[in-house]
């Protein structure tokens, strides 16, 4: 860990003023960032803790969604009553994250901007683009079990390692965020992970100092509401392969994947074969996918995961 | 004292201390945060500094040039020491790669050098600091590839290496009627204990001592003299309490030697625990293996040819992974044949895992079995039951001093209902789950080593015990202090004992399972010692004395135990040796473990349902601190069959998985219901205590009882460990 400087931010645009230092980085629950430094594959020289900013509430829209501020910590946020009834994949989706001890400390915002756990990113002898542009990808040709097989690129074969993520892919979040001079905007989920490129050091679309004030879910889809998290271990591990489901009645509805890709992973057209099974459905999903020896079984493992959620909706009223 | 001829009745018998299941005497301090373990020594002596280890970053080639000025010049550092730096240091015995390496680098994370600062976080990020340059050189890293280059290997290092064989294998094995000819393979494991290896040094002069966390004190202090080129009495080892070792801290390692190198030259105490990314690739791991095994039956299911050859590697001078102990001796059969072979690899140093041997062979082994009594359409535990051997079957001259293995399976067919398991695969489903059963045998051989102790009575402080005998969480405490009891004849509240100094009388260790029994039997040899100097004091005649109660008796007299201490304290010390009582039979211990998984019949994901393990093993000195060993055993065997595995990048030749995120152990979640039985058992073969080991018979055999039950679930056989869901998902039910 490198020597770092430490302020409080009092308010989000206080906060996002100040990461304009160079080398600043805010810090929430820690959980991850905390890790990156002891490791030093972050090393900020400066941090900006920002958990006393009040954005610590889950509030009912306008239009009938709720806004989760972004330092609502994962344990409450899968508790919340509203979300357990009306958004039961994301709560579900949370509670197969992490272990309960993680999951207090542990934010919305920072669970977003979790990074891969791809574990030659973790190991700073070995050369990776993400840790260093340019450096090259030793993941490639290496152990790629649990890497990506769809959207990756030459330079870059993580995936993004959220449960979290997953499930606001498949409700259609936004993100809202606040810049240094004061100016808002609002990111859909779809548009805020990046796939890696050329740079897959540069993991989402927000700009250099912008600070996340919360994720706005929409009014509630109704639906059943699935979240299948397959792994090699029964609690405590990042998933082979996620989806997460919202099944009607009529049997339409949205699917996104975790553990496939440096983003979740959600394909809408191909969603309109879901009445006619996982098969079709999944295809469609994973069209182009260049899985590797070490995880091609992804592929099948999401259509049967698919397959089993859609036999269980239809099974129960 | 000798062991040479089968124990008579002794005072071990009277089981008042022994044998019961009393809690761990050290549960308290353990419980309450105050059992001192080696890094949080901070009392042991003032002013430690931080050492922070630097590992290779590349597995084979040399160093051509270090630079270390800005390490050196960073806030709080106060002493570099890098291996160009220093003369090449000698290898202590037990180590195959030199511990602090370079220049030429023999696997990855090699130990190249340490960094001495103020605080941990300075040593830290000073050593990330330190530029290396390398010219790195191709190695062999792939197991499979360098197949061919094998050759044989003996168990025994020092003894030729040859095939071992009893009548003629292939014979019999071509005119078998039912036949097995199948490869099956164990991959890398990380012993992965809680507490990693972690060393407080300190100099005196050109005295040294280490606080450490070490399984094996005498071998530590043995090997560190010969690293550091010190005379051996100039070493002191502190190892009270060890937080897990599994066999990875049988040996010393990196921590020890740089904590002793750095506090040189910082001219202070320094302390270093190597962090959890250098534990897979700079210490040990239980070697990968591929395994060909091959059986002929006759159609009564009576085992006509056994053959059992096991392939591992290891660095140049290293050994092999024994996977075919258990094959010479636990089932019949005329004709057999093992052999080990051994490749050169160029990953780190591969060495023993608890039940180094027969953990991995069994999983093998008796995968083979269950593969065996399918193909002769029989019951697994009947085909087991039909090949039983009362005598070692390369010399029926020699009897296993105890034999209840049909005994461990019948009882725990019956406890289990394993009459409920479909005889057929893949027909028992409840939901989304496809059920099924499995059993495997356990066998782990017993070891017995010589051990000396210690033993002081006080006239107002009890019974003392000290020996350098080591707890690793194994319950060695408790069980000697029970040992000190009944031999004294006194409530174990009135038992002291010390552990884990090099200074107290040499003990068996821990390792191999042979520490329990080893090490109680030398407190029984010097409380001997201790009885006779009593009695000799009180003029008793010591044939006749009873230690009962506190009390000494003989005839009508009676002397309170501490009285005849007297006011300077009686102290006896004797170790335990043994005769050829382990050439002329075969001591083993025995299991019978059952498993039931369950299966999710899309996605894969195999969950472990309820555990039995039935056991014998000798006298149990403690059943609740065995029944510990074993279900911990046994989780750890649920981990070898389902997820543990260093993941090996081939080309740059190290173990990718190198932190506990990557390298899966089972967590509470994937560990149900867990029962164990010990059947009664007294072997006097094995020592005055009539014990043999349990903690590594726990893990032998589940790993293959997981294997057959998810086969019987599935229909889906797995030869290559671990037993992941993409290995089962094509043998899966369709979905739509
Ligand atoms: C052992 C372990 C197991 C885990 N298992 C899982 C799992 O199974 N599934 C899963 O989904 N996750 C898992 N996680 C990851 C965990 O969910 C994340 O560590 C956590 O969500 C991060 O949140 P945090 O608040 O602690 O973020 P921090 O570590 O504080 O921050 C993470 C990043 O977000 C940035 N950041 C934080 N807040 C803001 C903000 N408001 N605006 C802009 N940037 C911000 C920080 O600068 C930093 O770069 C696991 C973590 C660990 C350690
Ligand atoms: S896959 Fe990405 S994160 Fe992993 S080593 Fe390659 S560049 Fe780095």
């Amino acid at each position: 860990m490198r020597p770092f400087t430490y302020e409080r931010a009092r308010t989000a645009a206080e906060a996002a003023v100040a990461a304009r230092r160079p080398h600043a980085k805010f810090i929430a629950g820690g959980t991850n960032l905390l890790d990156l430094m002891k490791l030093q594959i972050e090393t900020p020289t400066h941090l900006i803790d920002v958990n006393g900013l009040g954005l610590d509430r889950i509030e009912p829209t306008a239009d009938g969604g709720l806004r989760i501020g972004a330092l609502v910590r994962n344990t409450e946020l899968a508790a919340d009553e509203r979300v357990r009834r009306d958004y039961a994949v994301l709560s579900r989706a949370l509670l197969a994250g992490a272990s309960a001890q993680l999951r207090n400390k542990a934010t919305t915002a920072g669970n977003l901007l979790q990074r891969t756990r791809c574990p030659y990113f973790y190991d700073t002898a070995q050369p990776c683009n993400k840790r260093q542009p340019g450096a090259g990808c030793a993941a490639i040709g290496g152990v790629t079990r649990q890497l990506a097989v769809i959207g990756a690129s030459e330079a870059c074969i993580a995936t993004h390692p959220s449960d979290m993520a997953v499930a606001l892919r498949a409700l259609d979040a936004v993100v809202e965020t606040v810049k240094a001079d004061g100016a808002t905007r609002s990111i859909a989920i779809a548009e805020f992970h990046r796939l890696p490129g050329d740079t897959p050091q540069v993991e989402t679309t927000l700009e250099a100092s912008e600070f996340i004030t919360g994720v706005i879910l929409p009014p509630p889809l109704g639906g059943r509401h699935f979240y299948r998290k397959v792994r090699d271990r029964a609690s405590y591990a990042f998933a082979l392969v996620a989806v997460a489901a919202v099944v009607q009645r009529d049997g339409t509805g949205r699917v996104a994947l975790g553990g496939v890709a440096h983003r979740p992973w959600r394909v809408e057209a191909a969603e309109a074969t879901l009445p006619r099974g996982a098969k079709p459905t999944m295809a469609g999903i994973l069209d182009g996918a260049r899985p590797s020896h070490d995880n091609a079984f992804k592929l099948t493992l999401a259509e049967r995961a698919l397959a089993s959620i859609l036999a269980e909706a239809r099974a129960e009223p | 004292m000798k062991f040479d001829a089968p124990a008579s009745d002794n005072p071990i018998d009277r089981l008042k201390v022994v044998g019961q299941p009393v809690d761990r005497i050290d549960g308290p301090r353990k419980t309450t945060g105050t059992a001192p373990y080696a890094y949080e020594r901070h009392e042991v002596v003032p002013n430690q500094a931080y050492g922070h280890v630097l590992g290779a970053g590349i597995a084979k080639g040399r160093i051509t040039a270090i630079d270390a000025s800005a390490a050196k010049a960073a806030p709080g550092v106060l002493a570099v020491v890098t291996t160009l730096d220093m003369p090449r240091l000698e290898k202590g015995v037990t180590n195959t790669a030199s511990l602090f390496g370079g220049p030429d680098i023999q696997h990855y994370h090699q130990a190249i050098a340490v960094v001495v600062a103020e605080s941990f976080e300075q040593a830290r990020d000073a050593a990330a600091m330190i530029r290396v340059g390398y010219a790195p050189q191709r190695g062999r890293f792939d197991l499979t590839a360098e197949a061919p280059k094998a050759e044989l290997a003996s168990a025994d290092s020092g003894a030729p290496p040859q095939e071992d064989r009893v009548g003629d294998f292939e014979g019999a094995f071509a005119q078998a009627a039912i036949r097995l000819d199948e490869t099956y393979s164990t991959p890398d494991q990380s012993h992965a204990m809680m507490e990693p290896h972690a060393t407080i040094a300190a100099w005196e002069g050109e005295k040294l001592t280490i606080w450490t966390s070490n399984q094996m004190i005498a071998w530590g202090k043995r090997d560190l003299a010969r690293t550091l080129g010190l005379p051996a009495e100039n070493v002191r080892v502190d190892s009270p309490f060890v937080g897990g070792g599994f066999g990875g801290k049988l040996f010393l390692r990196a921590d020890a030697v740089l904590a002793a190198l750095g506090a040189r030259a910082a001219g202070r105490p320094v302390k270093v625990a190597l962090t959890r990314p250098l534990m897979a690739n700079n210490t040990t791991h239980r070697p990968a293996t591929i395994q060909h095994i091959r059986i002929g039956a006759a159609p009564d299911g009576r085992i006509t040819a056994i053959a059992h050859v096991s392939l591992s590697g290891d660095l140049e001078d290293g050994g092999p992974e024994t996977a075919v102990a258990q094959t010479k001796l636990l089932y019949a059969g005329r004709n057999r044949l093992t052999a080990l072979r051994l490749a050169v690899l160029d990953l780190p140093e591969g060495n023993a895992m608890r039940a180094p041997g027969e953990a991995p062979g069994l999983m093998a082994l008796e995968v083979a079995m269950d593969e065996m009594a399918e193909r002769l359409g029989m019951d697994p535990i009947e085909f087991r039951v039909v090949n039983d051997t009362q005598v070692d079957p390369d010399d029926p001259d020699r009897p296993f001093s105890q034999r209840q293995l049909i005994e461990c399976l019948r009882h725990g067919a019956q406890r289990f209902d394993w009459s409920r398991r479909a005889a057929t695969p893949g027909q028992r489903r409840e939901g989304r789950w496809l059920l099924g059963m499995g059993v495997a045998v356990g066998f782990r051989n017993n070891l017995v080593m010589a051990s000396g102790a210690r033993v002081r009575l006080d006239r107002d402080r009890g019974v003392t015990v000290e020996t350098d005998m080591t707890d690793i969480g194994t319950g060695s405490y408790t069980i000697i202090a029970q040992t000190a009891a009944e031999m004294m004849g006194v409530s174990l509240d009135k038992v002291t004992v010390h552990l884990g100094d090099s200074s107290f009388p040499a003990s068996a260790g821990s390792g191999g399972q042979w520490g329990g029994n080893s090490a109680t039997a030398g407190v029984y040899a010097a409380c001997v010692k201790l009885r006779e100097a009593v009695a000799g004091r009180l003029g008793f005649n010591s044939a006749e004395a009873e230690f009962v109660e506190g009390m000494v008796r003989a005839g009508n007299r009676g002397v309170r135990l501490g009285d005849a201490a007297g006011a300077d304290g009686l102290t006896a010390e004797d170790k335990m040796e043994y005769g050829d009582l382990a050439k002329r039979y075969q001591q083993s211990t025995f299991a019978g473990h059952f498993v039931e998984v369950a299966v999710d019949a899309a996605t894969g994901e195999s969950r472990v349902r309820r555990m039995l393990a039935v056991c014998a093993a000798g006298r149990i000195l403690n059943p609740k601190s065995a029944r510990s060993q074993v279900i911990g055993a046994m989780t750890m065997g649920v981990g070898a069959a389902l997820m543990e595995e260093l993941a090996v990048d081939t080309r740059r030749g190290f173990f990718v998985n190198h932190d506990l995120a990557g390298y899966e152990v089972p967590v509470c979640a994937d560990i149900p219901h867990q029962e164990v039985i010990f059947l009664d058992e007294v072997d006097p073969i094995s020592s005055p205590m009539k014990a043999k080991g349990v903690g590594e018979l726990g893990i032998c055999g589940v790993g293959a009882a997981v294997a057959n039950a998810i086969y019987n679930a599935t229909g889906v056989r797995v030869r290559h460990y671990p037993i992941t869901l993409d290995k089962l998902l094509e043998g899966l039910p369709a979905t739509m």
